[in-house]
């Protein structure tokens, strides 16, 4: 049967050389192509002024992820392909086979404005496959905690909707941080989950409450009040940056970090530091020059040069590329390294000097 | 440049920075549109092939076999001209679509992607008409120049340029892999050796899908099947080979030396490739179907360029060349393909060696402005 399968693989093959099979059936449609997954738009609905989901039919070659997981996503803006990566929104394993992304679109947002403001259904996003262990684990705890804000909802909303298609839903304690009622994402649904399931307990907290003198932001102090068994619970946090390191290091100073997973949704970079240069694409033949403060993918991306990424933060090592020759400086660090042949990062990399990578 | 144009070194760098400037506009303007275009030629593209290849297996009546072959011809040329060369120019990375890409893209053409890139996108692209350096396939086996001098065998060169013409895709596959070099101990005999393997590959593998893979699947049609295979390789070579020669062999379009060349400015560069090239004129089917390079001149200059958009900028780098007082070499096909082999001939006789700078294109714009 396999060599069956393997000796037609082959025939389609020399049929279509030097294309593949695939790129003859992605030319009928974007979604027959196995090695490069693409997704089409079925459904956009907004979800608060500024953000909304996108809900995707993904092609062949889909494999699922897990609730928690997020995903590459590319969209094609002005003819050009952009990637971002967004946590999936949906539960796993959707009876109609569609996931769901849900966005916020930032202020001066290239890519999360173009998919909030213009994306439509019919159109075709690229995908990446679900990674990230920002998962629930195989064996649920009895006691959950989720600390989220604004849109670090997305991939906790994964994960409840899981566990209320589930058997059993666990003991769980929600808290989320919004400006106001109106403008938490999935608020209605949050409200009826915890309103349908007795052992989920929801904490909203509002910094900017409909008419109401604005908040201090939700700190862990101020959490550790409302809910008085943290310890006890395996937790999750995803939010702003501030958020996230609070919750890292109130969880460290409790001598219980194994309890705790995070997820950024971006990074913090430092300035200063090397002055740039230029940098060369040795296998694609580009050049270009770069500030110290642009990451070498904006700069190989900016150049046209195809460059690998996910996460766009340091995280997944999607993007690691070999350094032939120069020296780079980490953006999150400011530490300055390489020697040729390393592996680097070049999402979060940015040239300390003149440098060669083997792209 | 010692180049005799009647242009200051003022003039030269004015126009180069007219040049910079119409190149920036189009990069600034590439957009959904261009996306567009393309994805519509290769999905045009994918559908012909697929179809022509379909028609072909009923090609025991005759019709089918025609319409197929046809359609297929047509196909090859589209895949090699308007998108394989143009792609694996770059002209489309901007997109960055993996799936049409000049680092990814692979084509139906005997050379690997990557030597021919090498050969072409750098070394006749950068040394353009320059004698000795340009390793465009006419100056090194054939006397298409004044300037090169005789040599008895150049007398066989109309024949010969005839059976290149039929196997197009093999000489410059076999070309690119700089077996002479190799012999002159200037390439690494290892690296010639790879690169030998893999044009050798690539031919075979191309050669089963055309010569046996679809003629066995086309079960009794198997020799019309081949046959059709065979006659769509030949005219998708001859075509190109026709349109390639017309790009810088017409009359009008000059060579260079290589001290002509030294320290050359981008003015210089630009001035070169205008000089150096010759476009077709007709109707916008001959330009889809030449992959544009009916715009010689203009893919010179702009070589990243999408193709697309040489059309547009045609007038403005012509209306250029006029205000400099510089030709603009353009003729249509079967006059620029008569002016070619008539020169073939010509030069295939010892005979003259005079620089032909003095000559004027077939179209000449105006006059040499007075220097
Ligand atoms: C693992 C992971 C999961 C993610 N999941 C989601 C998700 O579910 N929903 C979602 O909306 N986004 C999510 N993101 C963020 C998303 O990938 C983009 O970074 C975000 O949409 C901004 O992209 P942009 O092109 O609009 O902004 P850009 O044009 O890239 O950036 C514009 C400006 O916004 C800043 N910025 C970028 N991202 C953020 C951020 N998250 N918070 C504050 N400022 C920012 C940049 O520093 C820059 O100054 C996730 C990111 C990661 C790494
Ligand atoms: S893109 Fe994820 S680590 Fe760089």
């Amino acid at each position: 049967m396999l060599a069956i399968r393997a000796f037609l693989g082959a025939v389609a093959g020399s049929m279509t050389s030097p294309l593949r099979p695939g790129d003859f059936r992605a030319t009928i449609n974007p979604l027959w192509s196995r090695h490069r997954l693409s997704g089409r738009v079925e459904e956009i609905s907004p979800e608060t002024s500024d953000t909304s989901t996108i809900v995707v039919r993904p092609g062949l070659g889909w494999r699922g992820g897990l609730a928690g997981q997020h995903v590459g996503v590319d969209v094609s803006i002005d003819g050009v392909w952009h990637r971002r990566t967004f946590s999936l929104s949906s539960p796993p394993g959707r009876p109609d086979g569609l996931i769901a992304i849900t966005v916020k679109a930032r202020p001066d947002g290239a890519v999360s404005r173009h998919i909030v403001h213009a994306l439509r259904p019919g159109q075709t996003v690229r995908l990446g496959h679900p990674s990230g262990r920002f998962v629930l684990p195989d064996e649920l705890p009895d006691r959950l905690l989720f600390v989220t804000a604004g849109s670090g909802i997305t991939p906790v909303m994964s994960m409840l909707r899981h566990l209320a298609e589930g058997r059993r839903m666990p003991d769980v304690f929600l808290a989320h941080s919004a400006r106001n009622a109106s403008e938490v994402i999935f608020g209605e649904e949050l409200r009826r989950i915890a309103a349908q399931f007795p052992n989920v307990r929801l904490y909203e907290h509002h910094t900017r409450p409909a008419g109401g003198r604005p908040a201090a932001r939700l700190t862990m102090a101020a959490l550790s009040a409302i809910c008085t068994d943290i310890p006890e619970r395996m937790a999750w946090v995803c939010g702003p940056l501030g958020m996230v390191d609070d919750a890292e290091s109130y969880w460290r100073e409790s001598g219980i970090s194994d309890r705790l997973l995070t997820e950024r949704f971006h990074s913090v970079v430092s300035p200063g530091g090397g002055q740039g240069g230029r940098v060369r694409f040795i296998r694609s033949g580009r050049e270009t020059t770069a500030t110290a403060d642009v990451s070498l993918l904006a700069a190989g991306e900016e150049a046209g040069v195809l460059m690998p990424s996910g996460c766009q933060m340091g995280v997944c090592h999607s993007c690691l590329v070999p350094l032939v020759d120069g020296r780079v400086r980490d953006l999150r660090t400011g530490e300055e390294y390489g020697a040729p042949g390393d592996l680097i990062q070049t999402c979060v990399s940015a040239p300390a000097r003149d440098v060669d990578i083997d792209l | 440049m010692a180049a005799p144009t009647p242009l200051s070194a003022g003039d030269i760098e004015e126009l180069g920075e007219e040049l910079d400037r119409l190149r920036a506009e189009v990069l600034a303007s590439r957009g959904e549109d261009d996306a567009r275009y393309i994805r519509r030629v290769i999905a045009a593209q994918r559908g012909l092939e697929a179809g022509g290849r379909l028609v072909m297996f009923a090609s025991l009546l005759p019709p089918a076999w025609l319409a197929g072959t046809a359609m297929l011809t047509l196909a090859k040329i589209l895949e090699n001209m308007e998108i394989g060369h143009n792609v694996l120019h770059g002209q489309w990375d901007w997109m960055r679509d993996p799936g049409i890409h000049s680092t990814t893209w692979e084509w139906d053409s005997a050379s690997p992607a990557a030597q021919w890139k090498y050969s072409h996108n750098y070394v006749h692209h950068t040394y353009t008409n320059v004698l000795g350096r340009d390793r465009d396939l006419g100056y090194s086996m054939l006397r298409v120049a004044p300037e090169q001098p005789w040599r008895p065998v150049y007398l066989a060169q109309p024949l010969y340029n005839l059976a290149l013409a039929v196997v197009f895709e093999w000489g410059i596959a076999l070309y690119d892999v700089e077996i002479e070099r190799a012999w002159r101990r200037e390439k690494d005999l290892d690296e010639t050796l790879s690169h030998l393997g893999g044009a050798l590959e690539k031919v075979a593998r191309q050669g089963l899908k055309d010569y046996v893979v679809f003629p066995l699947l086309a079960g009794p049609a198997f020799l019309p099947v081949f046959l059709g295979n065979l006659t769509a390789n030949v005219a998708r070579n001859v075509w190109a080979h026709s349109v390639i020669f017309c790009g810088h062999f017409p009359d009008g379009t000059r060579t260079f030396t290589e001290e002509e060349i030294e320290g050359e400015s981008r003015g210089e560069w630009y001035l070169r490739q205008l000089l150096g090239s010759a476009n077709i004129s007709g109707p916008p089917a001959l330009h889809l179907l030449t992959g544009n390079l009916s715009h010689q001149i203009e893919h010179h200059l702009f070589p990243d360029l999408p193709s697309n958009r040489y059309a547009q900028i045609a007038p403005r780098v012509r209306a250029l060349c006029e205000r400099f007082g510089l030709p603009y070499t353009t003729g249509t096909l079967p006059r620029q393909t008569a002016n070619v082999w008539g020169r073939i001939l010509r030069l295939a006789l010892p005979g003259p060696t005079r620089s032909r700078t003095g000559e004027t294109s077939p179209e000449p714009v105006i006059p040499a402005r007075a220097a």
